[in-house]
């Protein structure tokens, strides 16, 4: 039970002395650090002593050691993309002065900002939208020739750049349906009649009250989605007659839309992505299947 | 030498503690583990992934780990110290009111208050009363060192203090903060902005460093070479592996916050420091494994040591893993990756597990006066279901981590982004369906160590596993 004035005793099995000491039958030996162990720890000590030389490592009292090397994480993540930045410098130097019209008849540039765009729509907009940019209740499908806001490149490119309903803005895309039931403009019979008006645009039976429906929405609903309900992108208004529904084409989905309204947003991507990457997502989105011919160019 | 009377009714307590937490700990992991293959499982509000992760990582850390840690301690500290346990009601105290802590935690968790800091999720009033506990715990254990019978104080008890006074120092540290209202349960941190992520860093890799390893180490330097028989292989590499543990884990927190806002010479200490961290971590594992050096057979025998043994093959393992982890340029493909799931769960399953489960199974035979195990065949089950349980689990886990990482950063021909972030995760799915599968296994050895258990503290007698002994005994 004591310890140093006993003499040592030798465990049997391995010939190695014991420290003497003993707990509830356990004893240590008294074998030496491994060689390797103490070789491999120095080594560690050494590689960081070098380390604290080379690079960034101790506060002082005016900041931090700055290391040999000058290494910062900025310059790292610059080196890190040199590589992505010198593939897209051959075309970035050309696409960045380029107008659609160039676009358009340099096969290299256009495949260059669709797979841009394609990189950028999948990281940004396919949240929202759907990584096929089909769309889903309430964000509309990109893939048709339906549009809200004008489907030419230009459109396009404007509804990315400035967004939708965006809160303080004067350059965002702005309309307010009124929610006709909850503000009382309509009292129900008349929302009903134009509920069941507006789904006979798209092929729906005619109601008893086709007549009561077609006189409120030529007063209350024309102005916006025009006298036939063919819609307006000015204003944002939808195609009525096109069978494509945003928030759902059952008559009490429509009811709904008519009783409260509705008012879809979208962030302004001029905000978070640079013009070149606006650009290409606005001719990935065109080449999806519903780019409308036209455009207006700001570049010539 | 005069038998001492040890207190062994609050060891028996912390010790089903551990097996029921246990058991509560891995389900939840498995569920969680399900939510990632099938979003629905999310049951809003109370029972989605972002509640019941820190339900998961509380359980096992602090509810399963840590009613192992009270175990063991108070069962090792006795034993080497010769004395029965400082204040019985003190030590009971110490039981009620860390469960009080766990339940406290846990209903936080579901109804979704939070300090929204990893593995430190209680708010403040959970906090303070895990404060009082766990001073009342270092009161326990230290009286218990101070009125001991022998001159030394064994290796077991200084990982065990070293364990419970850092894991205080961290604890207030981290968890300073300032109530809105002495009657609601919000309140805000003493931190902000970066040094809020420093502290929460230097806290969290500590609670790794101290409670995970210091800890659990503690609980490896009694069982192994009490199971195995064997002296320890050396006390000079237990006490250098010992300070140079304690001391260079503290500067290692930072190799969490790789390419953040914290400045570069923070990041390289964080990492240097890691890196010389790796020896001193393996100290434990040489010292554990060498004491079976000359009794290599008993390894062959005895199922609890094979246990022990696994563990402290994972224990080295996930301690290579970490530093490499933390060099910067390892880091920028693992960083937010599944590879740092599956590092932590091979030291949480094949360590923090396996040594408590090893620890678990000497000690319960001990403690309940049974001669031995009910049956040392469900052990070996046991030891093949949960290890073949973890490789599934951190293959996984390396796989779709280190694909997840290269999916990210891969970009095509004209230096765009080859793929999204949902891409990634489709891709995650198959190996998503394999973790699940590794947790189940993982659960179903520690049910039929329950099993075992609940066998033999009944006092029931294997008809079968005696009369091959006693043949064997014969021939």
């Amino acid at each position: 039970m004591s310890d140093h004035d006993q003499e040592k005793e030798v465990d049997k099995l391995s010939g190695v002395e014991t420290t003497g000491h003993e707990w509830d039958g356990l004893k240590e030996l008294n074998n030496p650090l491994p060689r390797w162990w103490v070789w491999v720890f120095l080594a560690t000590v050494v590689w960081s002593l070098w380390y604290f030389v080379v690079y960034p490592a101790w506060p002082t009292l005016s900041g931090a050691t700055q290391g040999t090397s000058g290494y910062t994480q900025f310059k790292e993540l610059a080196e890190s993309q040199k590589e992505i930045v010198a593939r897209q410098a051959a075309y970035l130097s050309r696409f960045e002065k380029a107008s659609y019209r160039e676009i358009l008849s340099d096969p290299q540039l256009y495949a260059f900002a669709v797979a841009g765009g394609k990189a950028a729509f999948k990281d940004n907009c396919a949240t929202c939208h759907g990584s096929g940019a089909q769309g889903s209740y309430g964000y509309p499908n990109l893939n048709d020739d339906d549009w809200l806001w004008g489907g030419r490149l230009s459109d396009i490119h404007t509804t990315l750049l400035h967004g939708i309903r965006v809160q303080g803005s004067y350059d965002t895309r702005q309309s307010q349906m009124p929610a006709f039931g909850k503000e009382k403009l309509l009292d129900t019979q008349e929302i009903s009649a134009v509920v069941d008006y507006v789904m006979s645009l798209s092929g729906a039976p005619q109601k008893e009250d086709f007549e009561t429906g077609r006189v409120v929405f030529k007063n209350q609903c024309a102005s916006c989605h025009g006298n036939d309900g063919e819609g307006l992108h000015e204003f944002g208004a939808p195609n009525l007659r096109d069978k494509i529904w945003l928030y759902g084409g059952a008559r009490e989905d429509v009811y709904k839309s008519v009783f409260y309204s509705r008012a879809g947003m979208m962030p302004a991507w001029g905000e978070r992505l640079d013009e070149n990457t606006l650009r290409q997502l606005t001719i990935f989105l065109h080449q999806l299947g519903g780019g409308e011919e036209g455009y207006e160019d700001t570049i010539n | 030498m005069e038998k001492v009377d040890y207190n062994y009714g609050v060891v028996k307590k912390f010790t089903m503690a551990t097996i029921f937490w246990g058991i509560v700990g891995f389900a939840a992991g498995i569920f969680i583990a399900l939510q990632m293959v099938f979003p629905d499982l999310n049951i809003e509000p109370y029972l989605s992934f972002g509640r019941l992760r820190p339900l998961h990582t509380s359980a096992v850390i602090f509810a399963f780990g840590g009613n192992a840690l009270f175990a063991t301690s108070y069962y090792v500290v006795q034993r080497t110290c010769g004395v029965r346990l400082y204040g019985d009601k003190l030590a009971d105290f110490t039981f009620w009111g860390y469960q009080l802590f766990i339940v406290i935690a846990a209903l936080g968790y579901v109804l979704g208050v939070t300090q929204s800091k990893e593995y430190a999720q209680p708010e403040w009033y959970a906090d303070i009363w895990l404060t009082i506990v766990w001073v009342a715990y270092l009161v326990v254990y230290l009286m218990t060192c101070i009125k001991r019978k022998v001159p030394h104080l064994y290796v077991a008890n200084w990982f065990y203090l070293a364990f419970i006074i850092t894991v205080a120092v961290l604890h207030l540290g981290n968890a300073l903060a300032l109530p809105v209202d002495i009657t609601g349960a919000k309140s805000y941190s003493a931190f902000a902005g970066v040094q809020s992520a420093m502290i929460q860093w230097w806290y969290a890799h500590n609670a790794v460093g101290f409670f995970l390893t210091a800890g659990f180490l503690g609980m490896m330097y009694y069982f192994v070479p009490k199971q195995a028989n064997r002296p320890i292989y050396s006390y000079r590499l237990s006490i250098v592996h010992f300070w140079s543990l304690i001391f260079i884990y503290m500067w290692a927190g930072p190799h969490h916050l790789h390419y953040t806002s914290l400045p570069d010479w923070a990041q390289t200490l964080g990492m240097t420091f890691s890196i010389m961290l790796w020896m001193p971590s393996w100290g434990g594992m040489i010292n554990g494994v060498m004491t079976l050096s000359g009794a290599w057979h008993k390894l062959r025998q005895d199922p609890v040591l094979q246990f022990m043994i696994v563990a402290l093959a994972f224990y080295g393992m996930s301690t290579f893993e970490g530093p490499l982890m933390s060099i910067r340029a390892v880091n920028a493909l693992s960083h937010y990756t599944d590879w740092t799931i599956g590092h932590v769960h091979s030291g949480a399953l094949g360590w923090v597990g396996f040594i408590s489960f090893g620890a678990l199974y000497h000690l319960v035979p001990k403690l309940w006066g049974r001669e031995k195990l009910y049956s040392a065949k469900l052990v070996s089950l046991h030891l093949w279901i949960a290890t073949l349980g973890i490789v599934l689990y951190i293959t996984a886990m390396w796989v779709s981590g280190i694909m997840q990482g290269l999916m990210w950063r891969s970009y095509d021909d004209l230096g765009f982004l080859e793929y999204s972030f949902v891409e990634s995760v489709m891709a995650m799915k198959p190996f998503y369906i394999i973790r699940v599968l590794g947790g189940v296994l993982y659960l179903l050895g520690a049910l039929v160590m329950v099993y075992n258990f609940w066998k033999t503290i009944r006092g029931d007698v294997n008809e079968k596993e005696q009369n091959l002994a006693a043949q064997g005994a014969a021939a």
